[in-house]
C-alpha cells in the first residue's frame, strides 16, 4: 500500500502522519507537496494536521479551494481511504467531502492533551481493528474543533453509522459528542484527534496504531489481490 | 523625495535629536569622530540601534565575559545566532533563549508571540529544525486585572504562534510576584537539531557575491524595537506601541521549511535572520564577521507601506524576514527554492571589499559608515557598583523562624500558591505533542524529547528562583544553575549546556550593577562547577516600571541534557505502591526566600539558603549514576515549598498515598528550601544497591495504595487524601484567572 501526505503551505504534521505510517506501520508514503502531487499513484490519501494558509479566513477554508482538492474528491470517488486529522478533517469539511462545520472550541482556547474516544463504529476501512465502544486514548490538540451540523444531518450520521468516534468527556462543544465521522460510503474519514501521535507507547499511547493497520487489512482484503 | 524631507546633521547635532534616539552626547561625539563627520538622520538611527544595549550589549559585556564558554562539546559558543553542542553520531543540538519583555508590557500577545518568532529564526537560522520551545514567565499579583490581562494575552500569543508553527512548547515556568507587577517577563528558548554537516553561519563572505532577502515586506512596525527595550517603562511606554511588531507564524512555518531546504544549496555563503534593528544588524554584522563590506539598494527593498525612508527601513523590526549572501550568478537557483513556498528572495545588494556599509535610496547615499564600527565599535561601560542596603539589612537579621500550626492546612495553601500550583491551565494552550517526539510532557521536572532514529533522548528545562537572586545575587545565581542541573539529572540526562536570559532593571543603578555582577559571578561558578557552559545567552535590562521599581534580579536558565539511552528516561511521578521513598541531601532550617515566608509574611526577606557546589555536583552525579543503573523509579527536585510539597507532587500523577515519618523540627522537615535535596522513590528490591549509589540517602517511608498523604512523627502530623491536595493543586491558577478582581 502506497500512501500520500498531502503537504499544504502550513501543514504541520505532515512529517508525523509520514512517520507513523513509513515507521510504525510499515507501508508506503510519501509527502508530497500540493501543488505537485499526483494522487492517481497512490492507494491511499492522508491529510495531515496543521494551520493550512495559517488558518486564516477560517480552519481548511483556503486549502479547500486548491485544486488538489479535486483528486482528493476523486480518490474517495475511486472507493479509496481518505483521511483528514485536524486541520485534514477540516479541509474535508470545507470542501464538503464530509457534512457539517467546525466551531471554535466552547472554551474558546487551544487545549492539548489526551482524551478517551469511545470506537462507536467498528466497521469502517479505519476501525475494523477496534471493537464497538472500546475506550481508545487518543490526543486532541486544536483550536476551532467543535463539531457543528444541523439536527437532521446528525441524526442521519447516527442512522447511518457515520459516527465513528466519540469523546468520552466532551472537550470542545462538539454535536453529539463527535469526534470523528465518515462519509456515506464509509472511505473518508475526518477525525480532530491525532492517530499518528498515538503509534509508539514511549509517546504515552499507540492506540491509534491500530486506525493505521485497519487501513492497511482494508487496502489487502480489497486492493491487494491483483498487486 | 524623501531626501529634501529629512532633517539635516546640523539639526541634528543642534537640537540633541540622537538622544531622543537613545545615543548620548559623548557617544554622538564618538559617531562624529568615526565619520569625521556629522552623521545623517539616517546614519544617526544606525548607530543608536547597533549601539543600544540590546545589540551591543555596552553595559553588560563586561560581565558576560566571565561565564565559561568552552567545552569539549561545544561546537558554536556565544556570537552566532544560537549556541550549538554536540551530542554524537555527527548530530548537535542547537538552542539559544532571549526575552520580549518591553514589547509584551505594553501588547501581551503580540510581544509574546513574536518573542517566539525571533528566538525560532534564531535556531534555523544556523541550519537546524527547531525541535522544541520553552519559555520562562514572570508576572505581577494575579489579583491585578491588568496583571491577569497580561497573563492571559502571553500565553495565549505564545500558544497561537508556536502552535502554528507546528514547534512543541514543551516546558517553561511561571511566577508571580509583586516585583513584577508594571514589568513582566517573557523569554522564550528554542531548541533546535542539526546534523553537523548543515551548520550554517551568518557570514557575509565572497567578494562580490550577491546579498538577497526573503521572507515578509518590511513595514513601518518595530521601528526603534531595540532602543525602546533598552530603557526604562514609562506613561510614556503605551505611546511605543508602534514600537511593537506584528507576527505571522504562517510566514515563519513557510521561512522554516524554505530556509531548511536552501541550506542544502551550494549557492548559499551565509544567513542570518533579521532581529532586533532588523536590516541594519543582519547587514552589517554578516559584513563585520566576514571582514567585508556591504552596499544595500534599498529601493529594491520588498515595502508594504508607500514611501519609506531609508531610516524607517533599516530600523524596522518587522517580522519573519531574512537576509542571505548567495553566490554572484547563482540567484535564481535561491529564488527557486523560495518560490515553491510563495516566497520571494530578492537581490539587494552586494558584498564589497571596502568595511564599509553603503547604503543607497533613490539614486542618492543614504548612509555609507564603516561596517565594524556599528558592529564591533560600540563603547564598552563599566558602570559602578555597590552593595545594596537591604542587602546588608537581610545579612544582619536573625534567620525567620515561621509558626505553623496546622500543616495540612499550610500544605493545601501552598499548592494553591500561583508558582507551585499546576500550570496545566497554561500548558494545555500549547501544542506540546507536534513533531512526535515528546516522551515527558509539561508538569515533570524536565521535558524530555526522544530523538528519532537513535536511542538518545535530551531533556530540557528553564530555571531561575528569583527570590533567593534577590535576597543574595550570587548564591542566587549558583542555585538558578544547580537547580536546573537537578531537573536535567531527574530526568535521567547528563547537563550539556545552558543559554542564559539575564533580566534586571537599570545597569546605570549602582545597586542594581551589583546584583548582575554578584549572579554573574554565582552562575559562571555554578556552570564551571557543574560542567555546563554557556553558549548563548540574552540581556535584558532597564527593567523597570512606572516609578523605578525594579524587578528581582532574573538571570533565567535554559538547559539542555542528553539522555543516552531512552530507557534512562525518568519522571517525577511515584509509579506503584510499595516502592520506598528517599531524600538524598540533609535540611536546615532555611527559609529566606521560601514559598512559607511569602505565604506568611507577604515578603521575602533574610538570607537565600546556602549552597555547597562541590555536595551538589556529587549528589547529582551520584542521582545520575543510580537512575542509569536502572535502580530509580521516580526523581523530583526538592524546591519551592520543601519536602511537603515535592512529596505531593510526587504523588499526584496517579493519585498514590504515602506513609513517611520525619524527623527533627517538623516545620523544618516539611516546608524548608534547602539546596542540593531530592526525593526519588524505589522499588524494595533495589534498596540495597540504591544506598550503596546514593551514600546517604535517607528512607522516610513508602509509597501506598490506600490514596492518603500520610506524614508522621511520633504521632500523625498531616493525614489527607491525596485527591484533595491534587484538586487544590490542580484547579488553583485557573480559579485566580477567572476570578473577577
Amino acid at each position: 500500500m502506497k500512501c500520500a501526505v498531502v503537504v499544504f503551505p502550513g501543514s504541520n504534521c505532515d512529517r508525523d502522519m509520514y512517520h507513523a505510517v513509513k515507521d510504525e506501520l510499515g507501508a508506503d508514503a510519501d509527502l508530497v507537496w500540493y501543488q505537485e502531487a499526483n494522487l492517481a499513484d497512490y492507494d491511499a490519501v492522508l491529510l495531515p494536521g496543521g494551520f493550512s494558509y495559517g488558518d486564516y479566513l477560517r480552519s481548511g477554508a483556503m486549502a479547500a479551494t486548491s485544486p488538489i482538492v479535486e483528486q482528493i474528491r476523486a480518490a474517495a470517488e475511486a472507493g479509496k481511504p481518505v483521511l483528514g486529522v485536524c486541520n485534514g478533517f477540516q479541509i474535508l469539511l470545507e470542501s464538503g467531502l464530509l457534512p457539517g462545520a467546525m466551531l471554535p472550541n466552547k472554551k474558546l482556547k487551544f487545549m492539548c492533551h489526551t482524551e478517551t474516544l469511545i470506537v462507536e463504529n467498528a466497521d469502517t476501512p479505519f476501525t475494523q481493528q477496534y471493537k464497538e465502544k472500546e475506550e481508545i486514548q487518543i490526543p486532541i490538540a486544536h483550536g476551532d474543533g467543535n463539531y457543528f451540523c444541523d439536527q437532521t444531518t446528525l441524526e442521519r450520521l447516527r442512522e447511518n453509522k457515520q459516527v465513528v468516534f466519540t469523546y468520552q468527556t466532551n472537550p470542545n462543544g462538539s454535536a453529539g459528542d463527535i469526534a470523528g465521522i465518515v462519509n456515506e460510503r464509509g472511505n473518508v474519514l475526518g477525525m480532530m484527534p491525532h492517530p499518528e501521535r498515538a503509534v509508539d507507547a514511549l509517546l504515552g499511547t499507540d492506540d491509534g496504531l491500530r486506525l493505521f493497520q485497519s487501513i492497511l487489512t482494508y487496502w489487502r482484503e480489497h486492493y491487494a489481490i491483483n498487486a | 523625495m524623501p531626501s529634501t524631507l529629512e532633517i539635516s546633521p546640523e539639526t541634528i547635532e543642534q537640537n540633541r535629536l540622537y538622544a531622543d534616539m537613545g545615543l548620548t552626547d559623548e557617544e554622538y561625539t564618538s559617531v562624529v569622530k568615526i565619520l569625521g563627520r556629522r552623521p545623517n538622520y539616517t546614519e544617526t538611527g544606525l548607530f543608536s540601534v547597533m549601539w543600544s544595549e540590546h545589540c551591543s550589549y555596552k553595559n553588560s559585556k563586561p560581565l558576560l565575559k566571565k561565564f565559561p564558554t568552552e567545552g569539549p562539546h561545544v561546537l558554536q559558543g556565544p556570537g552566532e545566532g544560537a549556541g550549538i553542542i554536540d551530542i554524537g553520531d555527527d548530530q548537535a543540538v542547537v538552542f539559544k533563549i532571549e526575552s520580549h519583555n518591553h514589547p509584551s508590557a505594553v501588547e501581551p500577545y503580540q510581544g509574546a508571540a513574536t518573542g517566539v518568532g525571533g528566538i525560532l529564526r534564531d535556531v534555523f537560522s544556523m541550519g537546524a529544525r527547531p525541535v522544541a520551545l520553552l519559555n520562562s514567565l514572570r508576572f505581577g499579583s494575579l489579583e491585578r486585572p491588568r496583571v491577569k490581562y497580561l497573563f492571559e494575552e502571553v500565553v495565549r500569543g505564545i500558544a497561537g504562534y508556536g502552535n502554528c508553527v507546528g514547534v512543541p512548547t514543551v516546558g517553561g515556568e511561571v511566577q508571580f510576584d509583586d516585583a513584577y507587577n508594571g514589568n513582566p517577563l517573557v523569554n522564550a528558548m528554542c531548541v533546535g537539531l542539526i546534523d553537523h554537516k548543515d551548520i550554517q553561519k551568518g557570514i557575509a563572505a565572497g567578494i562580490g557575491n550577491t546579498v538577497m532577502y526573503v521572507g515578509a515586506k518590511t513595514g513601518r512596525d518595530g521601528i526603534h524595537g531595540a532602543t525602546f527595550a533598552s530603557e526604562e517603562l514609562s506613561e510614556e511606554s503605551e505611546e511605543k506601541r508602534p514600537s511593537v511588531q506584528v507576527g505571522d507564524p504562517f510566514m515563519e512555518k513557510l521561512l522554516i521549511e524554505a530556509c531548511l531546504e536552501v541550506i542544502h544549496h551550494d549557492a548559499l555563503v551565509g544567513i542570518q535572520d533579521m532581529g532586533a534593528a532588523g536590516l541594519t544588524s543582519s547587514a552589517s554584522e554578516m559584513a563585520s564577521k566576514a571582514g567585508t563590506g556591504m552596499t544595500m539598494n534599498l529601493d529594491h527593498i520588498p515595502q508594504r507601506e508607500e514611501n519609506m525612508t531609508a531610516y524607517e527601513m533599516m530600523l524596522s523590526e518587522s517580522q519573519e524576514r531574512m537576509l542571505l549572501v548567495v553566490e554572484k550568478g547563482r540567484e535564481e537557483e535561491i529564488a527557486a527554492v523560495f518560490r515553491k513556498y510563495d516566497l520571494e528572495a530578492v537581490a539587494v545588494g552586494e558584498v564589497t571589499d571596502t568595511k564599509r556599509f553603503r547604503l543607497e535610496h533613490h539614486g542618492e547615499v543614504a548612509a555609507d559608515v564603516p561596517v565594524d564600527s556599528l558592529a564591533e565599535d560600540a563603547p564598552v561601560y563599566h558602570q559602578p557598583s555597590k552593595i545594596p542596603e537591604y542587602y546588608e539589612e537581610f545579612q544582619r537579621m536573625e534567620d525567620f523562624k515561621p509558626v505553623v500550626t496546622d500543616y495540612t492546612k499550610t500544605l493545601l495553601e501552598l499548592l494553591q500558591q500561583p508558582t507551585i500550583a499546576s500550570k496545566e491551565w497554561v500548558y494545555d494552550q500549547y501544542d506540546y505533542m507536534v513533531q512526535t517526539n515528546t516522551v515527558v510532557s509539561p508538569g515533570s521536572d524536565a521535558a524530555v524529547l526522544r530523538v528519532r532514529g537513535t536511542n538518545k533522548a535530551l531533556a530540557m528545562t528553564t530555571d531561575c528562583n528569583s527570590r533567593y537572586i534577590y535576597l543574595d545575587p550570587e548564591v542566587g545565581g549558583q542555585i538558578a544553575v544547580a537547580e536546573a542541573a537537578r531537573n536535567i539529572v531527574c530526568s535521567g540526562g547528563r547537563p550539556l549546556g545552558i543559554t542564559d536570559g539575564l533580566n534586571y532593571g537599570s545597569p546605570e543603578n549602582p545597586e542594581i550593577f551589583w546584583q548582575m555582577e554578584k549572579s554573574v559571578d554565582g552562575m559562571s561558578e555554578a556552570c564551571r562547577m557543574l560542567g555546563t557552559p554557556v553558549i548563548s545567552g540574552n540581556v535584558s535590562l532597564y527593567n523597570e516600571s512606572f516609578g523605578g521599581q525594579a524587578i528581582y534580579p532574573t538571570p533565567i536558565v535554559g538547559m539542555v541534557g542528553l539522555i543516552e539511552d531512552v530507557s534512562h528516561i525518568t519522571r517525577s511521578h511515584a509509579k506503584a505502591a510499595g516502592d520506598l521513598i528517599y531524600v538524598i541531601g540533609e535540611t536546615k532550617p532555611e527559609f529566606g526566600g521560601s514559598e512559607l515566608q511569602g505565604l506568611f509574611e507577604g515578603r521575602h526577606f533574610g538570607k537565600a539558603p546556602e549552597l555547597d557546589l562541590e555536595v551538589e555536583a556529587l549528589r547529582q552525579n551520584q542521582l545520575l549514576t543510580a537512575i542509569r543503573s536502572g535502580l530509580v523509579e521516580s526523581a523530583h527536585d526538592l524546591s519551592e515549598g520543601g519536602l511537603a510539597v515535592a512529596l505531593a507532587e510526587t504523588l499526584f500523577d496517579q493519585e498514590l498515598g504515602c506513609d513517611v515519618t520525619i524527623e527533627g523540627d517538623i516545620t523544618t522537615a516539611l516546608f524548608a528550601e534547602t539546596q542540593s535535596r531530592f526525593l526519588v522513590t524505589i522499588h524494595p528490591e533495589n534498596k540495597d544497591a540504591f544506598e550503596q549509589a546514593a551514600p546517604g540517602a535517607q528512607q522516610i517511608g513508602t509509597v501506598t495504595d490506600d490514596g492518603m498523604y500520610t506524614v508522621k512523627q511520633k504521632d500523625v502530623v498531616m493525614e489527607e487524601k491525596t485527591s484533595v491536595l491534587k484538586t487544590a493543586w490542580k484547579g488553583a491558577l485557573s480559579c485566580l484567572v477567572k476570578s473577577k478582581a
